[in-house]
């Protein structure tokens, strides 16, 4: 036995001697750079732009650009949680008519018990709130993919919106709140704009800015954002070392249900009433925001700004189609070529940059 | 190895607990049922500090349903656990990594894309601030975690580098650093030398000792007879649910082990077959010994007749 037993012993300490453990190369700074998840989709960005620059003269206007970015902070404030949430594993298809749902709620419910508008504003972000707690816990009781419950949600709330719209209101879309107490207070907060150099730029981009940086913060410098990596790696082993798993995935759907009312109340504020049908597809542009971000679709790897980047591409593709003089009806084939381009250019710069 | 042991108990009496020979961690006749299926009965198990406790069995012998129970993922249906002599029930496994019991899976260890300083804390990360503005220590956690692992003997270059590129023995050890410096009282090691190589079994099985030495008491699951003969105090072999054997070191030998685990009964009917293998591989054993015996010659016949 003590023969047996003296390899066991003796030969560990051979690696383990050396102050190095030799197995990792240093590689260049390029390449470590490159195997960041925003770098791809950020260089697609700059080629994006780049390309418009040159096709769509407007484009280089002041005005076109904040025009762009306002475009792309609709989207840019969904991508970010639906970013985190992919991060954390999980899919939320309802994200899209979730915006609408909570934009009918603060506006049918103030309207017809004419009440101040941000009695509405509240109920909304607490319907929204309780429709990713639905989501979330739905998923953490049963364990169902994400895919399936949530198609269930936004099969649901597709219906609901148009239904009780035509109930309430007799017609398919909302009244117009605009003469309602509170009405310009919460416009200010939501859906107001301001000028810098002459340029007018909407608050919508400002705040999708801020929730960019907060959000990557979260997540590389708290343990909640810690924990949305590791729910979204290794589930399983997130939890046998103690990781809220549940309150985890289920706050990430809540997150998502707060991303909804915040867009919600940005496009009743804007345009004072709501079309109950809209936001159908939409799940799909913001999944694809953080896809093109560099946010891995099975979880567990992405960054907050990645989708950023993403968002602004999409803003860039929308609006650059219309400055360049061509025709809008192109504007989804150009979307799914940019898709498959960035996801493409992620796979390969990923493969490049990691490869030992 | 004996040797060994003693040298290393006499190094290190700081850490033997006062609490003299109480278990930490015991079973008494516990039990797990799945609705009808009885997949754990009447088990006696105790886990003592600064010594192995090894649990052997093959596939399906109730060796992962005895450590759920132990380590909170599963419930006992009968008999009792008792931790530092008070009966318990873990409704999670953060109860029981409260009481100090923490256990490193065989494929549940660690997050793969996420680099090793996080994986090292993850669940128990360091922060620093007030609550609003509550952040990650990044570099205290960056430094303990380079600490603790070069304590273990593991040296890496690069904490940033994703865990899933270490090697499996690396992670073993990386989970095993970590449980031993979150204050792990007890260590559940799950079939940790399963799926690796002869020299990362080696490395892992310096680990286990290692804790050892530090004074945890080290439930050590395997299926391999020789791995557990390395380390092992007392020995507990489990076949189809129920204790087949339960010995301390001195009570064993390493060939008895192997037989009881490769199902006593049943490979009686086998002696004559076996005796001739047996024949051989015990004049092989001290020559093949000096490189790579613990898992290249010896346990080969011995474990392909206990699966099969």
């Amino acid at each position: 036995m003590t023969q047996q037993a003296a390899p066991a012993v003796a030969t560990p300490p051979a690696p383990g001697s050396r102050q190095t453990d030799g197995r990792t190369v240093r590689r260049p700074l390029a390449l470590r750079l490159l195997a960041r998840p925003e770098v791809g989709v950020f260089l697609g960005a700059v080629a994006v732009f780049v390309f418009f620059l040159v096709m769509a003269p407007p484009m280089r206007d002041g005005g076109s650009m904040a025009n762009i970015l306002y475009q792309s902070s609709t989207i840019g404030i969904m991508a970010l949680p639906v970013a985190l949430l992919m991060i954390g594993g999980e899919f939320d298809l309802s994200a899209g008519v979730a915006v609408i749902a909570s934009a009918l709620t603060a506006s049918m419910l103030s309207y017809q018990l004419t009440m101040n508008i941000w009695v509405g504003v509240l109920v909304a972000l607490t319907v929204s709130l309780a429709i990713g707690l639905f989501n979330g816990w739905m998923l953490v009781k049963t364990g169902l993919p994400s895919f399936l419950i949530t198609l269930g949600t936004f099969l649901i709330l597709q219906g609901v919106n148009l239904a009780v719209t035509k109930l309430v209101t007799g017609n398919v879309a909302t009244d117009d709140v605009s003469d309602m107490d509170g009405f310009a207070q919460a416009k200010a907060i939501f859906a107001s704009s301001f000028e810098v150099g002459g340029v007018t730029v909407k608050i919508t981009v400002v705040w999708w800015l801020v929730f960019a940086a907060l959000a990557t913060w979260v997540l590389l410098r708290t343990k909640y954002g810690n924990w949305i990596f590791a729910v979204g790696g290794n589930k399983e082993s997130a939890r046998a070392v103690g990781v809220p798993v549940t309150f985890t995935k289920i706050s990430l759907f809540m997150l998502v249900g707060f991303g909804a009312w915040f867009v919600g109340m940005h496009q009743l504020f804007s345009f004072n009433t709501v079309q109950s049908g809209e936001g159908v597809g939409q799940e799909l542009i913001f999944i694809a925001a953080a896809v093109i971000g560099g946010c891995l679709l099975t979880g567990g790897s992405g960054s907050a700004i990645g989708p950023v980047f993403g968002a602004f591409m999409f803003g860039m593709v929308q609006q650059g189609i219309v400055y360049a003089g061509w025709n809008p009806d192109w504007f989804k084939a150009f979307l799914g070529v940019m898709l498959l381009g960035a996801v493409l250019i992620n796979l390969w710069v990923h493969r490049t940059a990691t490869r030992r | 190895m004996t040797t060994d042991n003693t040298a290393a108990h006499g190094a290190a009496p700081k850490d033997t607990p006062t609490e003299g020979d109480r278990p930490v961690v015991e079973l008494r006749g516990a039990g797990k049922s799945y609705g009808n299926i009885r997949a754990l009965h009447g088990v006696d198990l105790a886990v003592h500090p600064s010594k192995v406790t090894c649990v052997l069995g093959d596939n399906g012998a109730g060796k992962s349903t005895l450590i759920k129970i132990i380590s909170g993922l599963h419930q006992h249906t009968e008999g009792e656990f008792l931790v530092d002599g008070e009966p318990v029930r873990f409704a999670t496994p953060r109860e029981a990594l409260g009481k100090g019991i923490a256990t490193v899976y065989q494929d549940l260890a660690t997050v793969p894309l996420m680099p090793v300083w996080r994986n090292f804390f993850l669940g128990s990360e360091m922060t620093k601030g007030p609550w609003p503005l509550r952040r990650l220590d990044i570099a205290r956690m960056k430094r303990t975690a380079d600490e603790e692992l070069r304590n273990m003997g593991i040296v890496l270059d690069d904490l940033e580098q994703p865990i899933g590129t270490l090697s499996g023995g690396q992670r073993q050890c990386v989970a095993i650093a970590r449980a031993v410096y979150f204050g792990a009282r007890v260590l559940i090691l799950d079939e940790p030398t399963a799926a690796l190589g002869v020299k990362q079994s080696g490395v892992v099985l310096k680990y286990i000792a290692a804790a050892r030495d530090r004074g945890l008491g080290v439930i050590f699951i395997t299926h391999n007879p020789h791995h557990a003969y390395m380390v092992g105090d007392h020995f507990s072999v489990l076949r189809l649910g129920t204790l087949e054997l339960s010995a301390a070191r001195s009570e064993v030998t390493l060939e008895e082990l192997t037989n009881h685990m490769a199902g006593g009964a049943e490979l009686a009917a086998l002696k004559h077959e076996l005796s001739q293998v047996r024949g051989v591989d015990v004049e092989e054993l001290p020559d093949a010994g000096d490189l790579a015996a613990p898992t290249a010659p010896a346990p080969a016949p011995a474990s392909s007749e206990g699966k099969s």
